[in-house]
């Protein structure tokens, strides 16, 4: 008897129709009485210190509850960054903010708040505030802020704040044994994450005389731990409620907004306060991707082989800590995962300046250190005359290997079948070939790859929990609650293709959240870091598989047909071995509930920790037009390969490696948060920060080399990051095969791409 | 959020000036694609003020062509429909090009070529071509009637030479300035929708069977203050065959007319495409094939 295959078909979305039908609640959908509205004040220096501030006019605004100051709110210090909370103290993020603050250390900095009854009036209101500041210099650049004389940006701690160093074997001595050494200074741009529904969130006093706060957030359960933190009241007094989310890509992994709403609130004798962002404020104000530098060495020999991998890392952290070292010290343990070297040295530092706050977003690290991994690796291929994707075929890790620097073995890792998949399904050769047509005139072809590892989840550097709850309902379908986060990604849809797929029921016998509620759901730490199909997956199999056991017990009881004679098919009990029906389990779901004798509901509850890891890997093909004249880059065509196991629902996967591609693709030719000398943000609107549209991107073209992932739950591992990591630097290297100049630098703007041709060319010139 | 204070639904140029005389400062909206969004970032004069709608009024609408070959563009005409009319793709193909390259979809359906020009935006995107066609605007006023050609509209960044009160109706384009010519249009932008230019130059040329230049017009956008002729390139232009050489010195030409400062590029970089795109749209234009 075959059984219907839920997971691993692409089943629409189970919110799908509210979202066509404007159903689907998001935070400012929700309607309060007497609803107030907050606007932040923000510095308009980038470094300093506020001396005093003139609200007497603004407080005589109209509409004007209250305005305030630094003094007037809690003074508690905490992070932002959305991590499990750690037991040790010397591992937790770094709390180095308040709520608000006279220490300006970024442009916009949060230095007073204006309560009014419409926005509208709060934002008058707010520009008729007057300040005086010191100001202290501003610096840009981790190379500004570690100089001997500079300031410290956070006086209880160095700007450089962190550091790491990982590795193997000696770096120097392989340098030196190797036929030739590639040096490059590569560079990343800040990235911004453009999710379109801007932060909100909006917080009151219930009638339980507790704080709720509906927010759009990744992570609910954290989010109630730090907005207590920050207004120094026990976690149980808060309540985070999370309704349907318009993305976050990460920067919804920090909790910006929801403990000012909440301390307004409290402040306010428990009216409903909202904060809503705007765009401009969500760009320049909340979080970005960091900036960071590589200085990279490789030594490779004539034959192809590399013996060593020699990487310094300077990572700008911006104002606050926030993921802090986490994101930059990242990139060691992927390099190892995905290339062999005779010696492996990472050295990263991380450094506060006074530009936005870095922080996690969508890769965390991974597309800036494969950048760097993938330009200095294509122009070691390029320097001992080598096929590009050989050269990675004979370096890269073989299945199986053991990543000491991730303490783990690489089970089912297929960099290999990516890149023979890749080059066939790309027509690289045809391309490649084709590309000679190009390579004299005003527009120059060329086609580039780019390779990547990615790990899934954080373990074993984070702790990776989750739970699920599955409840019976009388007509024999199921009630899933997990606090894994639906934001936009499909996760929901795809739990609840796995509980489906357990249990043996139809995918439309599982009914999700409307609402991710702490005071309702099981706790998981959210969404991020690629985690909730690998670790919310195993919560979710383990409560529908006790689930099924518990029908399956009900049936045996009540029919007396041995428990392991029986499955469970399409919602029916049927004989193993045959298909005969034994019942329904709508039958036994609604006996549960109703016979005289042996009614109980049926309810099962699951909470896992999960110390593996199951690394993906991938690459990115792509062919490009490069204007000599105008420096600009036309992308003719893009493609992802992915090893990201077992694909729960194709079409869902389909939807995070084009957004993913799109997302690289423009990181690497046009996305870049610009600022001005004295910190301020130039360009944070969406038309001057350089989106793509879909005029600006080929079709997407996203292949999986299917598998079974020993570990992950149903076969699968990490695919909402991977997407993102490999376009960029495949991009740069399609132009580099193009106009035969290797670019360090994203995004390729015209005007960078044109400058460089015309050095290059001029240096030709000059060797001549 | 938006600031507007009031609105007033014009039918007539008679409504238009009757609510200017009891509020001066009241705003003209047309399709809104500037104004509200200059309303909603508290722009100086933009924001805290009523609008006046206009979208009703007949003498602003249609594109027509006069008896005389004069072709009469609508102020209210959207980009949408100017790049859709019959007329406007017989003859003015140039222009047609261009509003096809303003912002998105949505854009182009409520932006109009009117406000487009009040607008006074450095990088417009319909200033160049009309520029090149030698565009004259209709201007109506309390006290009357006028004429101006489009070269003496603009005086700054946003900033022109209308005062309050002044209502721009229609943009007329006589034949002489379009018989004959074909044109290219070079919008140079970091995306290929939803941008405004960097920097844009629009062609508009004249041969004969040899190949002499008849008449060449050079019209650029965000390379000035405010959208410029290149008329030194021009007049060198006139009698040349086209060689690459003559293309080059037209494009070098044009730096004597131009006027760029570093911003969301360098000085170095823009001039550079002030030397490059006029030959690259001459060549497009005569090919005839985009």
């Amino acid at each position: 008897m075959d059984k219907k295959k839920i997971v691993g078909h692409s089943e629409e979305r189970w919110d799908a129709i509210a979202k066509v039908k404007g159903q689907a609640n998001y935070t400012g959908d929700f309607s309060f009485k007497h609803l107030l509205h907050a606007k932040i004040l923000r510095s308009t220096i980038a470094h300093g210190y506020v001396k005093s501030y003139d609200i007497a006019e603004a407080a005589q605004m109209p509409g004007v509850i209250k305005i305030f100051l630094p003094e007037d709110l809690p003074h508690h210090l905490y992070s932002t960054a959305g991590h499990p909370w750690n037991l040790d103290p010397a591992k937790r993020d770094i709390e180095d903010r308040t709520m608000l603050t006279r220490h300006v250390h970024v442009y916009g900095d949060d230095i007073a708040l204006v309560v009014a009854r419409t926005e509208l009036q709060a934002k008058k209101a707010m520009l008729k505030i007057k300040v005086e500041y010191d100001e202290y210099p501003v610096y840009l650049t981790p190379e500004a802020a570690m100089a001997p004389d500079a300031m410290r940006i956070h006086p209880e701690r160095e700007n450089a704040f962190a550091s790491s160093e990982v590795g193997f074997g000696d770096v120097k001595q392989s340098l030196k044994d190797a036929d030739y050494v590639i040096a490059r200074h590569l560079t990343t741009p800040v990235q911004q994450h453009l999710h379109l529904e801007n932060q909100i969130a909006v917080a009151y006093q219930s009638s339980d005389q507790r704080w709720t706060c509906i927010s759009s957030t990744q992570i609910p359960h954290i989010c109630r731990r730090i907005v207590a933190q920050a207004n120094g009241i026990d976690w149980s007094q808060v309540r985070v409620k999370k309704p349907f989310i318009g993305g976050g890509f990460g920067n919804k992994q920090e909790i910006i907004i929801e403990p000012l709403v909440v301390a307004l609130s409290r402040a306010l004798g428990g009216r409903p306060v909202q904060i809503a962002l705007t765009r401009e404020e969500t760009i320049a104000y909340t979080r970005t991707r960091h900036a960071i530098s590589y200085d990279m060495k490789i030594g490779v020999n004539q034959d192809g082989h590399l013996t060593a991998i020699d990487c310094d890392v300077l990572s700008n952290q911006g104002g606050y800590a926030s993921h802090g070292h986490a994101v930059g010290g990242k990139g060691g343990t992927f390099i190892n995962a995905l290339y062999r070297a005779d010696s492996l040295r990472f050295s990263a530092k991380t450094v506060y300046t006074n530009i936005a706050t870095a922080g996690a977003m969508r890769g965390y690290g991974m597309p800036q250190v494969i950048f760097a991994l993938e330009s200095i690796i294509d122009d070691a291929a390029d320097k001992i005359g080598m096929d590009p994707i050989k050269f990675r075929q004979i370096n890269h890790q073989p299945d199986g290997f053991y990543n000491q620097l991730g303490q783990t073995k690489q089970r089912d890792f297929l960099i290999e079948q990516c890149l023979v998949k890749g080059r066939a399904a790309f027509h690289w050769d045809e391309k490649l070939a084709a590309s000679q047509a190009y390579k004299t005139g005003v527009k120059r072809r060329g086609v580039g790859i780019a390779a990547f590892s990615f790990g899934t989840a954080v373990w074993p550097f984070g702790l990776e929990t989750s739970s699920a709850r599955l409840f019976a309902l009388p007509d024999g379908t199921f009630k899933l609650q997990v606090g894994a986060t639906e934001i936009g990604q499909g996760a929901d849809t795809a739990l609840a293709q796995m509980a489906a797929e357990t249990l043996g029921v139809p995918f439309k016998s599982v009914i999700r959240d409307v609402m991710t509620d702490t005071d309702l759901d099981p706790y998981d730490t959210g969404a991020y870091a690629s985690r909730q199909t690998y670790i919310g997956g195993v919560a979710v199999k383990k409560a529908a598989e006790e689930m099924k056991q518990k029908i399956l017990k009900r049936a045996e009881t009540e029919f007396k047909v041995q428990l392991e004679h029986m499955d469970i098919v399409d919602g029916n009990i049927v004989y193993r071995a045959d298909g005969d029906l034994v019942t329904t389990v709508k039958d036994m779901a609604m006996q549960s509930y109703y016979d005289w004798d042996t009614a109980g509901s049926m309810e099962t509850y699951s909470s896992i920790n999960v110390h593996h890891n199951s690394y993906g890997s991938g690459c990115s093909l792509a062919e490009v037009e490069v204007d000599i004249e105008t420096g600009q880059v036309k992308l003719l065509s893009l493609m992802n390969v992915h090893d990201s196991g077992k694909i729960i629902n194709p079409l869902l996967a389909s939807g995070q490696v084009d957004g993913g591609m799109a997302m690289s693709a423009a990181y690497g030719l046009n996305e870049e948060l610009l600022y001005n000398k004295a910190g301020k943000p130039l360009n944070n609107n969406m038309l001057d920060y350089k989106l793509p549209t879909a005029m600006d991107l080929p079709d997407l073209e996203g292949v999986f080399v299917e598998s079974q992932d020993p570990l992950g739950p149903y076969g699968n591992k990490a695919l909402g990051e991977n997407p993102d990591v490999s376009p960029a630097p495949a991009i740069r290297n399609a132009v580099k095969n193009a106009i035969g100049v290797g670019i360090d630098k994203i995004p390729l703007t015209p005007e960078l791409v044109y400058n460089q041709y015309q050095a290059a060319q001029k240096a030709a010139k000059g060797d001549l | 959020m938006y600031d507007i204070t009031g609105y007033h639904e014009a039918h007539s140029l008679a409504d238009v000036f009757a609510v200017i005389r009891t509020d001066p400062h009241a705003r003209i909206v047309a399709g809104g694609t500037d104004v509200l969004v200059k309303n909603r970032a508290e722009a100086a004069t933009y924001a805290e003020v009523a609008l006046i709608g206009i979208r009703e009024i007949p003498e602003l609408q249609g594109i027509r062509l006069e008896v005389d070959g004069t072709i009469s563009i609508g102020a209210l005409c959207s980009f949408d429909e100017i790049e859709h009319d019959p007329i406007i793709r017989q003859h003015m193909g140039l222009l047609a090009q261009a509003v096809s390259l303003v912002g998105g979809p949505q854009t182009r359906h409520m932006g109009t070529i009117g406000g487009n020009i009040c607008n006074a935006g450095p990088g417009a995107d319909s200033s160049p071509s009309l520029l090149a066609y030698n565009a004259v605007l209709e201007i109506q006023s309390p006290t009357g009637t006028r004429h101006l050609p489009i070269r003496d509209l603009f005086t700054g960044p946003s900033q022109t030479v209308l005062k309050p009160g002044d209502v721009v109706v229609r943009i007329n384009v006589a034949q002489a300035d379009y018989q004959g010519y074909v044109g290219y249009y070079t919008k140079f932008a970091r995306r290929n929708a939803l941008d405004i230019a960097n920097q844009s130059c629009a062609a508009l040329i004249k041969v004969n069977d040899q190949q002499e230049i008849q008449d060449l017009r050079i019209a650029f956008g965000a390379s000035a203050p405010t959208p410029v002729r290149a008329p030194h390139a021009e007049a060198y232009a006139q009698g040349k065959t086209i060689s690459a050489d003559v293309l080059k010195a037209i494009g070098t030409a044009c730096l004597k007319d131009t006027k760029t400062h570093s911003g969301r590029n360098s000085k170095a970089f823009r001039d550079h495409l002030v030397t490059v795109l006029p030959g690259r749209n001459i060549m497009t234009a005569l090919k005839g094939d985009e």
